[in-house]
């Protein structure tokens, strides 16, 4: 099983150079940190900032200057500033060439929940509605399972749907999945040590493979 | 020569009457109006409906009116972070309606640009699609979102001069430019106010014509949500 820090090294793989991509809060947050080199992604941070940095040294804090997660954080050199309504035009016109999010539920078809738990969580759904709907190009980093071992790949969301058919890519502590176009998950990658069994097990939508020979993740 | 400078907010916070429908700036606790919400609360006004990204912290921000319980209706995107919020909101004592950031931002600006409705594919398929009119163009989805307006906007920039140009700083720009278009009234507090004609007029990003009164507050608290450092 990974780690939400292996999660987040295996979803770096995923970027490609000229890369803009928005990153959501938690798991993905940390993807910043493994972005492979010789590579240049451009982060987007939806309250306004194309080319956010790491995050400052303690001298370097400016309240002025955060991200979405409301975090301080840097520019990078090229960066540049705006206000919301031009944020969400470049993400809802598709300009954004990848969208990480966290997922509490997934659903064979692509269906995504994650931003309410009716009678306990209803913090509001932030920028997540606008990302989904307009991303070209979504990957989910999320747990397979819950606390309690339900799985959260299901046939159907059972939360309130924040977006529908549109996540491609799965990435959590067992496996790499791809949403089917036709529906149901491909399994793509396995995590090491993890059996095609035990994916099975914690998947409750239908999951496909093109062999029995499914490959392990590679870490470098 | 236009002067738009206000020596001192109260007199004009205090025309925003019961009921008012007002526009508040700010992402998390970046960029928010820090002395329009102290004079706000200083007021004593009731029954507003605020329109802004999120609602403070418990002792910070618009947190400090709801404490108050000056604000009847909250329109934003994102309310975490608040547990006074949460309580009144679940006891039913806070009207609450949650928007789609992107659609509110956009909401925000088309109530400023004069246009009174546009379709967005944000939210459609989930409850925030309930009984609003949906259209197919190119074989794609989309709701239909009426845009924003209202009695009042109060927000902050960085600086501004005595016609009311504004000039943002970082990420404390967010929803305060589009709110400056959208209102009646607009309010902007600014950190300094340069003499008229210092500001470079290819870097103003709100034209004074937007902006109806511009103070210039003293200490800012700037408060940190997530101090985040490297080591």
């Amino acid at each position: 099983m990974l780690t939400k820090f292996q999660i987040a090294q295996r979803i770096a793989q995923e970027l490609k150079d000229g890369y803009y991509v928005n990153l959501g809060i938690g798991i993905p947050t940390l993807v910043a940190n493994y972005i492979p080199h010789g590579i240049n992604v451009i982060l987007q941070s939806e309250n306004g900032l194309l080319g956010m940095g790491e995050f400052p040294l303690s001298e370097d804090v400016d309240a002025d200057l955060i991200n979405a997660g409301k975090q301080t954080v840097t520019m990078q050199k090229g960066a540049a500033l705006f206000n919301s309504a031009e944020s969400f035009a470049m993400i809802r016109s598709g300009k954004i060439n990848l969208t990480v999010l966290g997922a509490m539920e997934v659903s064979e078809n692509g269906d995504i929940a994650n931003w309410k738990v009716p009678g306990k969580m209803v913090k509001g759904m932030g920028g997540a509605m606008d990302l989904v709907a307009s991303a070209k190009n979504i990957i989910v980093a999320m747990q397979h399972t819950s606390k309690d071992g339900k799985s959260k790949l299901l046939k159907e969301c059972s939360l309130p749907i924040t977006g529908l058919n549109c996540v491609k890519k799965i990435i959590t502590d067992l496996a790499v999945l791809q949403v089917l176009p036709t529906g149901g998950f491909e399994l793509l990658e396995r995590a090491p040590g993890v059996s095609v069994a035990d994916i099975l097990a914690a998947t409750e939508g239908s999951l496909m493979f093109k062999s029995d020979d499914i490959p392990e993740m590679c870490f470098i | 020569m236009i002067n738009k400078i206000i020596l001192d907010l109260k007199p004009y916070i205090n025309k925003i009457s019961d009921g008012a429908t007002i526009m508040v700036g700010g992402f998390g606790l970046c960029g928010i109006p820090e002395k329009s919400i102290s004079a706000l609360l200083e007021s004593g006004v009731k029954n507003l409906t605020c329109i802004s990204n999120n609602a403070g912290v418990d002792d910070f921000g618009l947190g400090l009116l709801l404490k108050t319980k000056q604000i009847k209706k909250m329109i934003a995107s994102y309310v975490g972070e608040n547990e006074e919020f949460e309580r009144q909101m679940l006891n039913g004592e806070l009207e609450v309606e949650l928007i789609p950031q992107g659609t509110l931002a956009e909401r925000i600006r088309a109530g400023g640009a004069g246009i009174p409705a546009f379709f967005t594919p944000a939210g459609v398929g989930t409850e925030v699609a309930i009984g609003k009119e949906s259209r197919v163009f190119n074989n794609i989805t989309y709701l239909m979102e009426h845009g924003l307006t209202a009695d009042f906007s109060i927000i902050k920039a960085w600086k501004g001069d005595a016609a009311g140009n504004l000039i943002y700083k970082g990420t404390a720009r967010n929803f305060n430019p589009i709110m400056a278009t959208a209102a009646n009234i607009t309010i902007a507090e600014v950190e300094e106010i340069v003499p008229t004609g210092t500001l470079d007029p290819n870097e103003i990003h709100t034209p004074g014509i937007y902006v109806t009164h511009i103070y210039e507050g003293k200490d800012y608290e700037k408060r940190i949500e997530q101090l985040t450092t490297k080591s």
